[in-house]
């Protein structure tokens, strides 16, 4: 379970998960489950050329008060998805995210049995 | 058997709060369904409602309807929630007809056949 609990600590970050099938995508890390199944939110994805199923193109007309102009947005029309554990390669955590001290101590512990 | 409160239902990384929602379902081998998810499991099983499988080949695409199917969890991918308030291709895609994309399909599936006999018969060049 170590790789749960870390995974729970890193909940809220920004995490950029490699599927088997090289998809990579982005996003907001809003939970995750024992099969390692992860949700993100606000997700993109890395290289937006190849899946135009991912992408949308939207444009937002946005009007201030004084001022007025245009906002071109380039989103996903998926906003949050979860990601089957098996289909995952690789995880990206934020550098900030990897505290080494405590996974040694972690890893010890549950190496002891516990 | 028991069954998750509705305070497990958020916090965990359940399919739940997907239910009856519009969702994209990425298979393993490419297929992109979309449907209205009725029921799923910890396997990520999914009964889909009114399901379409979209296949896109270069700038067109179609939205092919297939009904109610039961997806095996292993070939799951990704299951995405579509923001339904965004338009979800980019204007420069084009909507065309079943016949239609399956001829592009084809076409698709054939160039790149034969890009591979091509490469197999170059292989002495030794081009990499």
């Amino acid at each position: 379970m170590l790789f749960f609990s870390y995974f729970k600590d890193l909940v809220g970050r920004e995490v950029t998960v490699e599927l088997k099938n090289d998809l990579a995508i982005r996003g907001i890390l809003h939970s995750v489950d024992q099969y390692l199944n992860i949700k993100l939110e606000n997700t993109r994805v890395v290289d937006q050329d190849k899946y135009p199923h991912m992408i949308t193109i939207s444009i937002f007309d946005w009007e201030s008060v004084d001022t007025s102009f245009k906002i071109l947005q380039f989103g996903l029309s998926v906003r949050n998805c979860f990601i089957r554990g098996s289909v995952v390669r690789y995880v990206q955590l934020p550098p900030e995210g990897v505290d080494i001290e405590l996974l040694h101590d972690a890893t010890r512990r549950e190496a002891r049995g516990g | 058997m028991s069954w998750a409160g509705p305070e497990d239902i958020y916090l965990s990384t359940s399919l739940a709060s997907y239910l009856d929602k519009k969702l994209l379902v990425l298979l393993r081998d490419g297929r992109k369904l979309l449907g209205i998810l009725r029921s799923f499991d910890q396997f990520a099983n999914a009964v889909l409602e009114s399901a379409c499988e979209r296949v896109i080949v270069g700038d067109l695409y179609c939205d092919i309807p297939l009904g109610l199917y039961i997806i095996r969890g292993e070939n799951v991918v990704l299951i995405g929630e579509l923001d339904l308030e965004r338009e979800e291709l980019p204007p420069s895609m084009t909507r065309v007809s079943e016949a239609e994309i399956r001829r592009a399909q084809k076409a698709e599936r054939e160039a790149t056949d034969l890009k591979g006999t091509m490469r197999k018969r170059m292989e002495f060049l030794d081009l990499d």
